[in-house]
This record gives C-alpha cells, sequence and structure tokens, in this order.
C-alpha cells in the first residue's frame, strides 16, 4: 500500500510553494530598489506599483474591459474564420495549394505592421483592434486544426468508410473529435497571442485599452502605472489562457495529457 | 458447404509514384465456404492485406471480380466486420460507444444493439469495463474492444488483418483461443492474415500461403487438426508437418522470386 500525501500538503506544494517564492521576489525587489535608491521613472517598486494602480481604479473598468473586448472578439473572429478554413485546406487540394503559401506570406509578415493599414483602412475604433488580435491569433488555429484534422488513423477513416458513412457524418464522428485535442492546445496559444495582438492595436491608434494607458503613462513618465498595467496584461493573459483550459476539461475528458496522469493505484 | 465468397481471378495493380505500375495481386482466385475460418499467411508485401480490402469493397479490383453470396460484390457491405493490427479505437468513446460506433455510422438504433454490445464485451472477457475509456486499457483488451466492434452488427463475415500482431507473445496465443470461441459461439467465417505460421495453422480449417512480387496464392491447405484446438496440439506431429509444408512453400515462393 502506498501512503498518499494529506490534502493539504498537495495543496502546499502545488500553490503555496509558487506563492511563496513570488512573495520573496517581490521583498526582495521592494527590498533592493529602495536599498540602491533607484528612481520611481526608472524602477518603481511594488508598493509603487500597487499605489498606482489604485490611485488609477476609477478608470480601469472602461479599459480593462474595451481591451478584454478586443482580446475575446478577436479570438472568436480567429476561431471563426480558421478552424472552416482549416477544414477547406484538408477537404480541398486546391484550397490547400492557394491558402498554404498565402498564408506562410502573411505569416511572415510582422503583425506590428500590419496594423497602421487596418487603422487606414478599418479606421479609428475597436474593430481595428478586434482585427489586429484576430490576425495575431489566425495562424496557429489554421495550422493546429489542419494537423488535428489529419491525424485520424487511416484504418479509423477506413472503418468508417466501410459502413457507407458520408463524409459529414465522418467528419462530425470521427475527424472533428480526433482533432479536438489539437485545436485546444492551438487555442491556448491563440487566446494568449489575442491579448498581444489587442494590445499592439491599441499602441497604434486607440483612445482607450490597457496599450492606450502604457501608452500615455509612459509619456508622462508614470513608469509605476506602466508596471501595473503589464501586471494586468499579464493576469489578464493567464485568465483567457485558463477559461480555454477549462473549456477544454468540458470537451475533451478523455484526453490527459501524459503529465498530468496520476500514477494508477 | 456453400461458398460464402468466391474470389475469381482477382488482379490489383497499383500506381507508384515513379509513374510505374505495381502487380499487388496476381490473377488470385479462392473460394471461403460458410463458417470456414481461413487464414492467409506469407511474407510482407504479398498482397494479403491488399486481398483484404478487395473483400472489404474499400479497394476495387483491376481485373476479376468477387462474388458474395452468389452476387458480384460493388462497394463497401455492412456483410462485413473489420479488425485491423491496431485497435484503432476513438479514445473520446468509453468501450460501449466504441463498441456501437458502427452502428451510429449504419444509421441503426442504437438503444436496441445496447445489449448486444454488452453481451459481446462479456464475451470477450471485458465485463465492467464498458465505461473505461480505450487509454486505461491493456493493448490486448483494446485489441478485444475492436473485435466486439466487428462483431456488434453481426456481419456473417470477419476480416482480420494480423489483429494480434502488435501483441506479446503470450497475450497473442491465449488471443486466439477466445477468438475460436467467440467464432465457434457466433458461427461467423473468418478471413484472418497473419505472418506467423504457428497462428495461421493453430486457427485455420484452411491455410492459404502467399507469395510476393507479384501476389500470388502458391498454396491452400486443409489443417486435419481436431476442434476444439487446445495451445498444446502446437507440439503434436501433424501440426509441426502442417508448419513446415507452410514454411517450405514460402520458400519455394522466395526462390522463384529472385
Amino acid at each position: 500500500m502506498t501512503r498518499r500525501p494529506p490534502p493539504w500538503g498537495r495543496w502546499a506544494t502545488n500553490y503555496a510553494g509558487p506563492a511563496a517564492t513570488l512573495a520573496a521576489v517581490g521583498v526582495a525587489w521592494e527590498v533592493g530598489v529602495r536599498l540602491a535608491g533607484v528612481p520611481a521613472w526608472l524602477l518603481p517598486t511594488p508598493s509603487a506599483i500597487a499605489a498606482a494602480l489604485w490611485e488609477w481604479r476609477v478608470q480601469a473598468p472602461r479599459h480593462v474591459w474595451a481591451t478584454l473586448y478586443e482580446v475575446l472578439g478577436g479570438f472568436l473572429l480567429a476561431i471563426a474564420v480558421g478552424i472552416p478554413l482549416a477544414v477547406a485546406i484538408v477537404y480541398s487540394p486546391f484550397v490547400r495549394r492557394v491558402a498554404y503559401p498565402v498564408l506562410l506570406v502573411f505569416q511572415s509578415v510582422p503583425k506590428v505592421a500590419l496594423a497602421p493599414l487596418l487603422l487606414l483602412y478599418l479606421g479609428y475604433g475597436v474593430q481595428t483592434n478586434v482585427s489586429v488580435a484576430a490576425i495575431v491569433a489566425f495562424f496557429p488555429i489554421v495550422v493546429n486544426t489542419v494537423t488535428g484534422l489529419e491525424s485520424v488513423e487511416p484504418e479509423l477513416l477506413q472503418l468508417s468508410r466501410s459502413f457507407d458513412a458520408g463524409a459529414l457524418r465522418i467528419f462530425w464522428k470521427v475527424r472533428l473529435p480526433w482533432a479536438l485535442p489539437h485545436i485546444f492546445s492551438a487555442l491556448k496559444v491563440a487566446v494568449s497571442l489575442a491579448v498581444i495582438g489587442a494590445v499592439v492595436g491599441e499602441f497604434v491608434g486607440s483612445d482607450r485599452g490597457l496599450g492606450y494607458v502604457i501608452v500615455t503613462a509612459s509619456a508622462s513618465m508614470n513608469t509605476s502605472l506602466v508596471f501595473g498595467i503589464m501586471i494586468l496584461l499579464a493576469l489578464m493573459g493567464i485568465a483567457v489562457f485558463y477559461a480555454v483550459w477549462f473549456v477544454e476539461a468540458l470537451a475533451c475528458p478523455w484526453y490527459r495529457p501524459a503529465e498530468l496522469e496520476e500514477p494508477s493505484p | 458447404m456453400p461458398d460464402l465468397i468466391a474470389i475469381e481471378g482477382v488482379t490489383k495493380v497499383y500506381p507508384t509514384l515513379a509513374g510505374e505500375t505495381t502487380l499487388a495481386l496476381d490473377d488470385v482466385s479462392l473460394t471461403v465456404a460458410e463458417n470456414e475460418f481461413l487464414t492467409i499467411v506469407g511474407p510482407s508485401g504479398c498482397g494479403k492485406s491488399t486481398l483484404l480490402k478487395l473483400v472489404a469493397g474499400v479497394l476495387s479490383a483491376t481485373r476479376g471480380r468477387i462474388v458474395f453470396r452468389g452476387r458480384p460484390l460493388a462497394g463497401p457491405t455492412r456483410e462485413v466486420g473489420m479488425v485491423f493490427q491496431s485497435p484503432v479505437l476513438m479514445p473520446w468513446r468509453t468501450v460501449l460507444d466504441n463498441v456501437l460506433f458502427p452502428i451510429e455510422m449504419l444509421r441503426l438504433p442504437v438503444a436496441r444493439y445496447r445489449d448486444e454490445a454488452r453481451r459481446l464485451i462479456e464475451l470477450t472477457g471485458l465485463g465492467g469495463f464498458e465505461r473505461a475509456y480505450p487509454r486505461e486499457l491493456s493493448g490486448g483488451m483494446q485489441q478485444r474492444v475492436s473485435i466486439c466492434r466487428a462483431l456488434v452488427y453481426d456481419p456473417p463475415l470477419l476480416l482480420m488483418d494480423e489483429p494480434f500482431g502488435a501483441l506479446d507473445a503470450m497475450t497473442r496465443e491465449e488471443m486466439g483461443m477466445e477468438l475460436l470461441a467467440v467464432w465457434h459461439e457466433r458461427r461467423k467465417t473468418v478471413v484472418f492474415v497473419t505472418h506467423s505460421i504457428p497462428e495461421a495453422v493453430l486457427l485455420a480449417d484452411r491455410v492459404v500461403v502467399m507469395t510476393p512480387r507479384p501476389g500470388r496464392v502458391v498454396a491452400v491447405t486443409r489443417v486435419e487438426l481436431p476442434r476444439p484446438r487446445t495451445l498444446d496440439m502446437e507440439f503434436s506431429r501433424e501440426f509441426s508437418e502442417h508448419a513446415s509444408a507452410i514454411r517450405a512453400r514460402i520458400a519455394d515462393g522466395r526462390g522463384r522470386g529472385r
């Protein structure tokens, strides 16, 4: 019989350890910056960052929502275009031959360079930032969905065809579920990229959103707030990542990455 | 016994990537009787898998035809159950749902087949694992699930393409005996492809020997061992005579090919 660690022991190794490490880094940062006398416009202390965020709190909801809206909007747009395109690539050799080179060219262009063009075409506003987020999130979704749809074991497809089942039925019952783990790993990458895309869009042209706040705060040498916003963006990135992770756990209960597997009793 | 399948002068030519053609099967004729257990043995490249796919209706012959219960075969049919070397289960489906997969694909009423699926799961020794996912099962257990899946819609013919080839030797022998039990209880016709001569002899009513380049049938031998078969028959004199005769035919075929 193996002895299981008590629940709090597991909790301690999973959460308390990392939290304590983070707290220690924070304390070292605070003490180090104060002792060295680094000016706040260069490197603010954690307490100064917290104070700057607190002072800014009244304006926070408007900007946080704007960015979150762009992130989610861009992410969903990338899914809505990317997954059907991937399906078309898998089913049509013609689409594949046309789409893949175009996609590669597109992927090789720095998205930051596209943002001013989108501003020119789509105008000033949320639609531009949603588009930048979507474009950044798009590529991994297409590539991984294609890989996933094509990774179905050939014998399984042969078996399905031997039942004289139609292509649509095989798609829903075999190909799509088979591809889901691939699609979800792409979505986890894509949603984090969408955060970057939204902020890039806000940098280029916007009157709201966390990217816009970073631009204005750094223009007025409010480095503490810049740091604060970066922390908020990181938290937003983590939150959307885990939201996708949570949906994945609901949609693919059978799928467990090897490292999460508990040893069998 | 009447013939279930008659393979009549079947030739299969594949185009190769280099623009040439490969003769995978050359004028193969063969009959399989109702309820017969037929094994096909031969080295890789002898076209045994191709032959199986032709009988399944997944491929079509370049020349010749396959007659199923007196009617020429055209395309896939639900009279056939297929088992591959790898179990090809769907990881998102439980054992029970994997077994019921053909019912869904054939648009049959799933509810009416659930009991039959459970009986098959029980029969193959998987009772209690109905709600397990494939990743929780061993290789042998997964292959049992795929056998249940091939049997659930009660096809008269079971086509098995090296079904135990990926299993360890002990599991393999055990699975062979269990397959014979299922075959006996369900009265199926089985065409079983293998590259193991002992396996071919132990399971079969008749052994078909094929040789490669081009794929040809060089011998068909009837195995005169009594039923039910047991593992210790492998040590009998008749068994070794059968095995060495088959080995000799394969060696002849190799010699001719060179």
